[in-house]
């Protein structure tokens, strides 16, 4: 009754009306106070004097708080690394930091007094750029290796050599709704904060952590996100925190809502890498060794770095059998505003490293990246392990990709390409097919867990709860889609809650993918459990056995008896049988050695391929995404047509990545892209005009996941390094394919012809 | 007389507001004080769409227009119809904008879908079809983070296949009696003063006496002023009711443009006249922008980035300026005098601006580069206009904005041209001589060596675009 259909997501009636409430659409509470957070504007300074006498008398105003308002640890740090202060005290380390917050009667008040703070600071030295990081040495931790035998002599041997640097842009989250939090007094020092966050026990943990109280005390709930991308997973705790600490400090209710300035100067991004590779191949392209040096910009803390970065490293083999590999990852602290998840989470960096890598072969060899790409592949007599020792057992990318160059008309569109461009002068095109493998589960271990909460009514009616957020990915439809499946009822009998940290507790946050793998198999298993005593029920009932009673078609059929759901539920009511249900899980068989980057981090892979078309103009750099092509593997879908959503959202958000997103900060670290007038995601017309998108028919995980699916939150955004590969390979027509374009990340107008101009030596045609 | 009660029907229904705060945004209204949080905020300055509302104006062309409520302020609303996106659905009957987006998936997180069903909506309540090429124009202005809009304009195409509903009907604009606001800013404690004559001749007197004042059309400036800046504006002039401000004339030689005319009014008169100021026009900021922003204050507010002086300098574009009972009128380039300095004195305003008629055999082009192709600021714009004598140039007129702290006239690139053969070796004299032109920085948009690079190669796109037009094809979307 669930699985395997498009059913439309759960809140479409109220997105489209309006009436799906978000945090600052909630009901304005009696005293409720409005909140703006004072920011730094320094990059790296010692603070002299913080003046808030002005603030404190401007009308309106209740309260102001400064790290001396907090009760117990002044730090929001998510892994325990405790650099992340929620005030600042002595120091600012970016520009945008917090460093204190003004509680006013009103948001105009509150704004008009945050600007009659004065601070004074004394600038220390700031490190800014990744070149001022490797100067200083300002690694966050030791940097870590990963490696499988001896690449540098791999590569040496190898018939051929290349190398190169590939730098690659951040990226802003630009979720629509920026970070907001409200929180609400209750009796015995307990809150209820409403916070727009990926990660509510977090949130619930580093709140009590603030506060010196114990968890129980607090209680976070989220109904959905206006988006999330990772941005929200542990940027949304400093938030949080601070309503907390206004509500505990004064009793009243309190709103915090970032306005979109502030959002994107104080909240963290996508980290840019600056990559050198080195590798060795044959005369076939098939690569003999690789050795990578990946150097992250991590901002002024620690974060989720760590994971992010092992993402990277573990993601720069992509779909290829590396041979000898040799990773090196530098992840550097610099005075900009601590980088964080973003979708892919690290994953995006390290494949545009090894297709790029694919790009200069091809070149090197003069030949189609395709066919590098394929003699690549995993796959073979011994070349089925990755980097990091994982056997790649569920390798379909190599039926994958053909299938999808032969539906797409890979070969005749490249000659005509080939054919346009040796037409035309001064307007160039550029194809090319990239495949992707992601890794899912989270790589820390304990996270790939899930708990969820099932009640039938004595109506027959279902009220599902379940760890994981919504944050517009539809999660709550497909578990309500799994749960309405397991007991043979239609989808709108399943009421979907809001994530309440009281319900379901000690959540991991709803991010790598994974939403749907680890809660829906848990709300499964709380289905199951009820389901198994209504049909222990119902065999008594009919006298047969358990086995054979079936739920089906919105009945219970046992033996000679028939029941409608809701009728069985009530006889089983009277019949003290227990209706309520939690369920758990915890993904099977990975594990991981960190300290030697080795084991089986993922329980499995997604896979992907896209073909993108593109055009540019060679006299200004500006470009065009003509066509794209997706087959895409989700496993067995629960619903395909979110899936395809997922599949086309990310598509553009990667190519967004690529092309339009630029993060631009000045000498003094201040960024300069902090609003859509001066940060441009893509736009309606940026779509590919032509976008076909297919899910892999034949799609279906061989481990036991729920129905058999496949995550489908990150993946697709990587199917976006074609539009990248596709521009290069437009630029590098300008000198008939012979050299590899010094074509950067992101390729803006002038990124392009920068490369183009490089190509020609000269300026002018 | 004056009257101090703003007064709009709201999904329907008469609304009177007596003395708002002149610079509440219709955003903050709706949201605060009537409660209709279905409009929601997404950035404060006119770019996301999250706030688009429609306002229905018998007076306007199209009559159901989208706007941005987060710049919109409160008072501009008088006399119109408003519609958020509450007002659609009729006894719990999905508007068909709504139900399409349901069924092809339009919707994930949501925040941004009631600005798409408003946008949407406008076109809706003004067509009866649409297709890519409109959709990408009245789409621009909503920017969506998780579908990657495809699902979008799979709603957007199958919207008219719905049954016709019953929707709400254009209320008559009240015209009578000139709206005068005062209120004390309780921050601040400033009083503030909001002014909206009626005729040409009062707005000269008004301003004559506050020259002090904000003179307010669209918004999409001042706007921001307010909601980025936090600035308090004590007297705002609202040139929004002024009788024949907004005025689009056919003259003997050109075409006059009243500072009121919005882009959306001008557009199609400049777009007969020139078919590349035209595609210009449809870059220009997004269709909710260009419903409320005037090519008068593009001119007036003398940023070196706006779009619509390159073009008008370059097609020899003359500005009509009042004070008190006096016009003058000038060159639209002397109008620009330094970064922040117009020729503009207290008092004095922008009235109109005239653009003459191609002149014969007249070639003309302009070009914009941006990171993004729609509802961008330019990194720069270049335009120019020429005419031939056989293969020698007797005139040309080049325009960049972008390339220093006015928009201005390439006198240098100019002369390598005027008088010469126009021919590859003169273009590349000219190219070269832009360098004398201009000393362009750089910024978040585009560094100074790009913007110098790009503004000779569209220079010489000029050049192709006549000699060969198959080859300078721009990349453009749609």
């Amino acid at each position: 009754m669930g699985k395997f259909s498009d059913v439309p997501h759960d809140s479409a009636h109220k997105h489209v009306t309006g009436k799906a409430v978000y945090i600052d659409d909630m009901p304005l509470l009696r005293g409720l106070l409005h909140l703006q957070i004072g920011l730094s504007t320094r990059a790296h300074a010692r603070i002299i004097s913080v003046d808030l006498d002005a603030v404190r008398t401007a009308p309106g105003v209740v309260c102001i708080l400064t790290h001396k308002d907090i009760p117990a640890i002044n730090d929001v740090s998510p892994t325990g690394s405790g650099d992340d202060p929620v005030f600042a005290t002595d120091t600012v380390v970016y520009a945008g930091q917090a460093i204190f917050a003004v509680a006013a009667t009103s948001l105009a008040a509150a704004r008009y007094a945050t600007a009659m703070a004065k601070i004074d600071y004394e600038d220390l030295p700031a490190v800014l750029t990744l070149d001022d990081a490797r100067a200083a040495k300002s690694d966050l931790e030791p940097a870590q290796v990963m490696s499988n035998g001896d690449a540098d002599a791999a590569i040496e041997n190898a018939q051929h050599q290349l190398s190169g640097r590939l730098r690659i842009g951040g990226q802003d989250h630009f979720y629509l709704e920026s970070q907001a939090a409200q929180c609400v007094p209750g009796e015995d020092n307990d809150l209820t904060v409403y916070s727009s966050t990926q990660h509510p026990s977090e949130v619930q943990h580093l709140i009590a952590h603030m506060l010196g109280r114990p968890s129980h005390n607090v209680t976070v709930q989220v109904r959905r996100m206006g988006g999330a991308f990772g941005g929200k997973e542990t940027q949304a705790a400093l938030i949080a925190a601070i309503t907390a600490l206004a509500t505990c400090k004064t009793g009243r209710p309190a709103r915090l809502v970032l306005d979109r300035d502030d959002d994107m100067v104080l909240t963290g991004k996508r980290h840019d890498f600056e990559i050198d590779y080195h590798c060795g191949f044959d005369d076939t392209g098939r690569l003999a060794g690789v050795c990578l040096d990946m150097a992250a910009r991590c901002g002024c803390s620690m974060d989720l770095s760590a994971a992010i970065n092992d993402r990277a490293m573990f993601h720069a083999d992509n779909t290829y059998y590396l041979n000898k590999a040799h990773i090196l990852s530098r992840r550097l602290r610099t005075n900009t505003v601590s980088a964080t998840a973003f979708r892919g989470f690290g994953g995006p960096q390290g494949m545009m490293v090894i297709e790029r890598v694919m790009d200069e072969i091809a070149c090197v060899l003069s030949k189609d990246p395709l066919d590098v790409r394929k003699v690549n592949l995993y796959g073979g007599e011994g070349r089925d392990f990755t980097p990091y020792g994982q056997r790649v057992t569920d390798n379909i990318a190599p039926e994958l990709i053909d299938e999808l160059a032969h539906d797409a008309d890979y070969a005749k569109r490249r000659n005509d390409v080939h054919a346009f461009n040796a037409s035309h002068q001064y307007v160039r095109r550029g194809i090319a097919l990239t495949p992707v493998k992601f890794g899912i589960s989270f790589t820390t271990g304990f996270l790939n867990q899930a708990g969820a909460l099932v009640h039938i009514y004595t109506d027959g009616s279902v009220h599902l709860n379940h760890g994981g957020t919504e944050m517009g990915q539809g999660l709550n439809t497909k578990i309500a889609q799994v749960v309405a499946e397991e007991f043979q009822i239609a989808v709108d009998q399943v009421k979907i809650t809001a994530t309440d940290t009281d319900k379901v507790p000690n959540t991991s946050a709803t991010a790598a993918s994974s939403g749907t793998d680890l809660n829906g198999m848990a709300a499964q298993r709380a289905a199951q459990t009820i389901k198994a005593r209504l049909a222990e029920f119902a065999g008594g009932e009919a006298g047969c056995a358990t086995e054979d009673v079936i739920f089906a078609g919105g009945r219970v059929i046992a033996d000679d008896r028939d029941w409608s759901f809701a009728t069985l539920v009530k006889e089983a009511y009277l019949a003290r049988v227990s209706l309520s249900s939690t369920g758990f899980y915890a993904t099977p068989d990975i594990y991981y050695d960190r300290s030697s980057h080795s084991g089986r981090p993922f329980y499995y892979y997604a896979y992907g391929a896209a073909i993108s078309e593109v055009e540019i103009d060679v006299l200004t750099g500006e470009s065009k995404i003509l066509r794209v092509d997706i087959l895409h593997d989700v496993g067995k879908s629960i619903n395909p047509a979110l899936d395809i959503g997922q599949i086309e959202g990310g598509f553009v958000q990667g190519a967004g990545w690529l092309t339009s997103e630029e993060l631009v900060f000045d000498e003094q670290g201040i960024l300069r892209t902090h609003a859509p007038s001066t940060y441009k995601i893509p736009a309606c017309a940026d779509r590919p005009a032509i976008f076909n998108v297919a899910l892999f028919e034949r799609g279906e995980n061989l481990e036991d996941t729920i129905h058999r699916s496949k995550a489908v939150g990150e993946p697709p955004l990587m199917l976006a390094i074609s539009v990248f590969s596709a521009l290069t390979d437009a630029v590098a027509s300008i000198d008939d394919y012979k050299t590899l374009p010094d074509l950067h990340a992101p390729a803006t107008p002038e990124s392009i012809l920068q490369a183009i101009t490089a190509l020609k030596h000269e300026a002018k045609p | 007389m004056a009257r101090d009660t703003v007064s709009f029907t709201l999904n329907g229904a008469l609304v009177a507001v007596q003395n708002p705060d002149p610079t509440l945004t219709l955003l903050n209204w709706l949201r605060t004080n009537r409660a209709l949080t279905g409009t929601k905020e997404g950035c404060t300055e006119g770019d996301c769409g999250a706030c688009t509302i429609v306002i229905g104006d018998p007076d306007r062309t199209p009559h159901w227009q989208a706007l941005n409520a987060c710049i919109a302020f409160l008072p501009t609303l008088d006399g119109k119809s408003v519609i958020t996106v509450e007002g659609l659905a009729k006894d719990g009957q999905l508007h068909p904008v709504q139900q399409a987006l349901i069924e092809h998936h339009g919707s994930q997180c949501g925040f941004c879908t009631p600005g798409f069903v408003m946008s949407l909506y406008a076109h809706y309540r003004n067509h009866g079809a649409v297709d890519d090429d409109t959709l990408n124009d009245i789409l621009a202005g909503n920017l969506c983070r998780c579908t990657g809009y495809a699902p979008i304009i799979r709603a957007a195409k199958a919207m008219f296949e719905y049954p016709k509903p019953e929707e709400i009907t254009l209320a008559t604009a009240q015209k009578s009696e000139m709206l005068n606001l005062t209120m004390t800013d309780p921050l601040s404690g400033t009083e503030k003063h909001y002014f909206a004559p009626q005729s040409l001749d009062e707005l000269a007197t008004l301003y004559g006496q506050y020259p002090q004042a904000v003179i307010l059309a669209g918004s999409t400036d001042v706007g921001l002023w307010v909601t980025k800046q936090r600035k308090v504006l004590e007297v705002l002039i609202d040139i929004g009711r002024v009788e024949g401000f907004a005025r689009v004339e056919k003259t003997r030689d050109g075409l006059i443009i009243g500072a009121g005319a919005s882009y959306t009014h001008a557009h199609a008169a400049l777009a007969q006249m020139y078919p590349a100021l035209g595609e210009l026009i449809r870059r220009i900021g997004s269709t909710q922008i260009r419903n409320a922003g005037t090519i008068g204050g593009n001119i007036a507010n003398g940023s070196p980035i706006g779009d619509m002086p390159p073009p008008f300098i370059a097609l020899g574009a003359e500005l009509i300026l009042r004070i008190g009972d006096k016009t003058r009128r000038i060159a639209l380039e002397d109008f620009f005098v330094a970064y922040g300095k117009q020729d503009r004195a207290p008092g004095e305003f922008v009235e109109a601006v005239f653009v003459p008629d191609p002149a014969p055999g007249q070639r003309f082009m302009v070009a914009k580069i941006s990171k993004r192709f729609d509802q961008d600021i330019s990194a720069l714009c270049g335009a120019f206009a020429m005419q031939l004598d056989g293969t020698k140039v007797t005139s040309i007129r080049i325009a960049y904005g972008g390339m220093a702290g006015i928009p201005a006239r390439a006198t240098e690139a100019e002369t390598a041209l005027l008088d010469k053969d126009w021919s590859e070796v003169h273009i590349r004299t000219a190219m070269t001589a832009l360098g004398d032109d201009f000393t362009p920085m750089s910024d978040m948009r585009a560094s100074a060596h790009y913007r110098l690079q790009a503004a000779q190669n569209l220079l010489w796109k000029f050049w192709l675009d006549d000699k060969a037009p198959y080859l300078a094809r721009e990349v453009r979307h749609g």
